[in-house]
């Protein structure tokens, strides 16, 4: 099997950061097994105000001030601009920053949409009706960050998902955002124009994918218009691998 | 009315009609991104990390200042007690939708804490389980740069630091605020 080698080692680098929740676990485990040093696990308050005890749904429809996200995302980029050789060096770190991201928003995704699914799928889950909540195909995988991901990050959904006219990129599938909210309070200057901090959100659709084990590079474009000054091109170049195994599956008939 | 009560309502009602919103999830994700990143690129030293969120929180303060007076529309405070009600009712509020309660005086008003029953920088967050995260790491210290740099451009300069957290195991949530003193007027300092 490819396992995509990126995947693997991100997975390490996220575990190290302390945002961290499923994944966590298996690395305390690890360190204690390498290190031997006497860990007594850690302490929890005891009033028990951890994330153990807390409804995940409870942040669901939260809300916070966009002023505080645009101040937090502008020091990302400058702090991540302190440690950059160029603006393809600051792109690849801002991906990799939204990459754990992706992978932990899926987590959240499928979560929400079980729970919330489930007294309507109940009656026909043993049918074969209901699709499975993991896509196997790259439509689905693409239709679930168009809508369900975009909505949770946005609120809601991506403006248009595309693919490729070439017959030479048929792995090559494109999403629109005409006004993406990261680049609200971002000024860009002239020479660095081709720089676009949606990097991102590229980084967490990428990270998206590969959780879903499609494998993929995810690149953000500037496509300006007339009427979206901002628009921006989410370009997802899937893997050979994933090619492969979707000629297979449509072959199968699976959708 | 007491100045909290009034810094309360001004604060509640700032949040429904001011405050353009996105959900509270990015704002979360967002800084603990921050913050792992932080935690790799200087190789677990927890000390080092407080600093620089420090740093990135004086940085935004110095400039979410003047979003605050541009919303708030109110004036100078009459004392530090004052601002302390503005701080936790209206800052907190317009900025996390939360109100941390103003508390622990010490008798010559210069110094209180914040005790946070909420926290959204820190939902979903776990410190790693490396036998030091929890002692040296404070996981929000962003905020105590924030009050810092807001300060410091509203003629006070202040100190701040956590001194529990519920992500440590501790029962409470809680920053130390003290006031060193009211700056004259001066040039303004260089930016760090």
């Amino acid at each position: 099997m490819t396992q995509p080698a990126r995947h693997a080692a991100m997975l390490s680098i996220s575990n190290s950061g302390p945002n961290t929740m499923a994944g966590e676990k298996q690395q305390s485990t690890q360190h204690m097994h390498t290190q031997s040093q006497p860990s007594q696990g850690l302490r929890v308050p005891s009033n028990r105000k951890t994330i153990y005890d807390r409804h995940l749904n409870r942040s669901r429809s939260a809300e916070l001030s966009r002023a505080s996200f645009a101040f937090l995302f502008a020091e990302m980029v400058t702090y991540a601009q302190r440690r950059v050789t160029g603006i393809q060096d600051l792109e690849r770190r801002l991906n990799e920053q939204g990459y754990p991201l992706g992978l932990r928003l899926l987590d959240l995704l499928y979560y929400r949409t079980m729970s919330s699914s489930t007294s309507s799928s109940l009656s026909s889950s043993s049918t074969s009706a209901s699709p499975p909540n993991r896509p196997l195909r790259i439509l689905p995988l693409l239709h679930l960050i168009h809508g369900p991901l975009w909505r949770l990050l946005f609120n809601r959904p991506a403006d248009a998902l595309e693919h490729s006219v070439s017959p030479e990129t048929p792995n090559e599938y494109m999403i629109t955002d005409n006004d993406p909210l990261v680049n609200t309070y971002i000024s860009v200057p002239k020479e660095m124009s081709m720089l676009n901090c949606a990097a991102f959100v590229a980084g967490i659709i990428e990270g998206v994918c590969d959780g879903c084990g499609f494998e993929a590079k995810v690149t953000a474009h500037n496509q300006p218009t007339e009427m979206w000054p901002g628009r921006t091109i989410f370009l997802l170049r899937f893997g050979e691998s994933v090619m492969e195994r979707e000629k297979v599956l449509e072959r199968a008939g699976v959708k | 009315m007491s100045s909290a009560t009034k810094a309360s309502r001004i604060g509640e009602e700032l949040w429904k009609t001011r405050v353009d919103k996105v959900n509270a999830e990015l704002v979360t994700l967002t800084y603990g991104t921050i913050v792992a990143q932080l935690c790799q690129d200087y190789d677990g030293n927890y000390h080092e990390v407080n600093k620089q969120l420090e740093k990135m929180g004086y940085n935004i303060g110095m400039r979410l200042i003047e979003d605050f007076l541009a919303k708030s529309n109110v004036g100078r405070c009459a004392n530090f007690r004052e601002t302390a009600d503005m701080i936790s009712k209206v800052g907190f509020r317009i900025f996390l939708n939360i109100a941390p309660t103003v508390t622990n005086w010490t008798s010559d008003n210069n110094q209180f804490s914040l005790i946070f029953d909420e926290n959204p920088l820190a939902d979903f967050v776990e410190l790693p389980d490396d036998g030091r995260a929890q002692d040296e790491l404070w996981f929000s210290n962003i905020l105590c740069g924030v009050l810092r740099g807001a300060l410091e451009m509203v003629q006070m300069q202040i100190e701040a630091h956590f001194v529990s957290d519920v992500l440590r195991g501790d029962d409470t949530t809680e920053m130390r605020v003290s006031l060193v003193r009211y700056i004259e007027d001066e040039m303004p300092p260089d930016e760090e």
